[in-house]
């Protein structure tokens, strides 16, 4: 039976890593060198937000368990990351959405973990914190450029935000793992981050004449329980692509 | 007479080691050997990033993605030191971005080979950026000042890729019995490649003289794979991997002497008949493309803000 507390960092490390690794795809795919290199940024500072928390979590679990073989050989339904960062980098807009999303969402949760009674949580949020900073002024500002740019850019921004929306759900989703670890105060209420993330979004939103979408709920078992888009698949298949065909080498 | 005149002060700075500043006269000549430089250079950085890329999604551990994602990201910024001292001469980046795409400007060739393994990051590192070292630190003394000043900042770096390259390669070789065959077969896919990055023999250069007597260039296509030959070899040894090279062999002067490189394969690669011309510039065209209206917007969203700026 695996802890909650075991849960909790993979639902945190299996997001930033999951979403590092479609930035690590978007490398080189830039709209220009400067965005190229900052993106990279971002996608560098969640691996290592990612690895804390695998070592974390391979602290917890024990048995010479390392934070690579928790980061690369589980299975599908053991990977508890948000759908949201499985989204598929379908252009800039839907790359800039997805990122905003998960930087409001990241700066409020890792201000409430700073003060986590759970000694390494909390180091982890303090140390998070600054990164996420940068990261939400960078994706916020992209909000405005591109629904307050030009027509094309208004529409794509539009559109990811409809597309998007409904995959937000699951970030403020308050199960019984995540009750009894509040309950602990080893993590924060969600409800609370839901109020502070739906207050940001709508001012990016109203500031960059982009419309709040209708709310969708979401029909899928939610990714942080295990059940996943059709996207995981694939990023499985290429994250795990030497793991699997070389189970007895080390890199 | 007044050009007469200004040539002579200017190769008398050059002679002296003063570095030609973007203010200062120059001769066409040099200021467009400079652009055909600088730019080739700025645009295999940028080029470099995709044989590298190519595996970022499927590196095997934390701490191989970090490296390789901070690595193609510092190829990223290699470039873009390169642009910004290419753009001093007086020429947009835009401009060199048309011309790559248009195929009148060139990047290195060596970045038109594939990277089918893992173990190719560590070839490539190892090899492709040990052998830009050597030529770029020879480029710290060129002549150009801006050019000069980004091959400090730029070999910093660079050597850092190397050692990690040669570690990754280290580590294979300390491997499986498939790591050990991927890293020599990796090596044997680079070699020449990289050998090939110096350039043709120096009486074969076509442009080669006055880049000496202008000191763009400090020392010869030969010399400089000499220099890179020599370290390689003995690091290819320690490490159990077997230099493709039938003939090779210690001189007594301590410096190896090889074969001769394929040179037909090298002008054919240049002529764009590689195994991935084609791709690596479709590439970075798709990018710039599909980058044009977030450029747009980005220019869009500033001048609305300066307008209500100059309103307000």
């Amino acid at each position: 039976m695996e802890s909650n507390l075991y849960k909790f960092c993979l639902r945190l490390a299996d997001t930033s890593f999951i979403l590092s690794y479609r930035l690590g795809e978007y490398v080189s795919h830039g709209p220009f060198l400067e965005e190229d290199l900052s993106i990279t940024n971002v996608g560098l500072d969640l691996i290592g937000q990612a690895e804390s928390l695998f070592k974390y979590a391979a602290e917890i679990k024990g048995g010479g368990t390392t934070d690579d073989d928790i980061a690369y050989k589980r299975e599908e339904s053991e990977y508890l990351n948000f759908h949201l960062v499985e989204y598929p980098n379908e252009d800039f807009a839907f790359i800039t959405v997805r990122q905003f999303f998960m930087d409001v969402y990241n700066y409020h949760l890792f201000t409430g973990l700073m003060n986590s009674s759970d000694p390494t949580i909390a180091a982890v949020a303090a140390k998070s914190i600054k990164e996420v900073n940068y990261h939400l002024k960078r994706s916020r500002k992209w909000m405005l450029r591109l629904g307050d740019g030009t027509e094309v850019s208004h529409n794509k921004i539009q559109y990811a935000v409809n597309e998007l929306w409904k995959y937000t759900d699951e970030l403020f989703d308050m199960d019984d793992v995540h009750k009894s670890l509040v309950e602990e105060g080893v993590a924060i209420d969600l409800k609370e981050v839901q109020e502070k993330w739906l207050k940001d979004v709508e001012d990016a939103l109203t500031e960059a004449t982009v419309a709040k979408p209708d709310h969708v709920k979401h029909s899928l078992v939610y990714g942080k329980n295990g059940g996943h888009t059709d996207f995981m698949g694939y990023i499985l298949t290429e994250l795990q692509y030497l793991t699997n065909r070389y189970p007895d080498a080390t890199w | 007479m007044e050009i007469a005149k200004n040539l002579e002060e200017f190769q008398a700075k050059i002679d002296a080691e003063i570095k030609i500043e973007p203010k200062d006269w120059m001769p066409e000549e040099y200021r467009q050997h400079l652009i055909r430089q600088m730019s080739q250079h700025a645009h295999s950085e940028v080029i470099g990033m995709q044989p590298e890329g190519n595996w970022i999604t499927r590196s095997p551990s934390l701490r191989a993605r970090k490296i390789l994602m901070a690595k193609v990201q510092d190829e990223g910024g290699h470039g873009l030191y390169l642009y910004c001292a290419t753009e001093t001469l007086g020429v947009s980046r835009e401009q060199l971005i048309k011309w790559l795409h248009e195929g009148k400007a060139k990047y290195a060739s060596v970045f038109n080979y594939p990277s089918p393994t893992w173990a190719d990051m560590g070839a490539i590192g190892w090899l492709v950026d040990g052998a830009a070292i050597v030529n770029q630190v020879s480029l710290q003394r060129t002549s150009y000042g801006p050019y000069s000043r980004a091959m400090v900042r730029i070999c910093k770096e660079e050597s850092f890729h190397q050692r990690q390259g040669y570690e990754v390669m280290a580590s294979l070789m300390e491997g499986t019995a498939e790591q050990k065959k991927m890293a020599q077969e990796a090596f044997e896919r680079w070699w020449w490649p990289s050998l090939m990055m110096f350039g043709p023999h120096d009486g074969d250069s076509p442009r080669s003289s006055n880049a000496m007597k202008w000191k763009i260039k400090r020392e010869t296509n030969d010399d400089l794979r000499q220099q890179f030959i020599d370290k390689t070899i003995p690091q290819a040894e320690l490490i159990g991997l077997k230099v493709p090279d039938a003939n090779y062999k210690l001189l007594e002067n301590g410096s190896y002497e090889t074969s001769d490189i394929d040179w037909d394969e090298f002008w054919n690669v240049i002529k764009g008949n590689g195994p991935c011309n084609t791709q690596r510039i479709k590439h970075h065209a798709a990018a710039h493309d599909n980058g044009q209206w977030v450029r747009e917007a980005a220019i869009a969203y500033n001048e609305k803000k300066e307008q209500n700026l100059k309103s307000a």
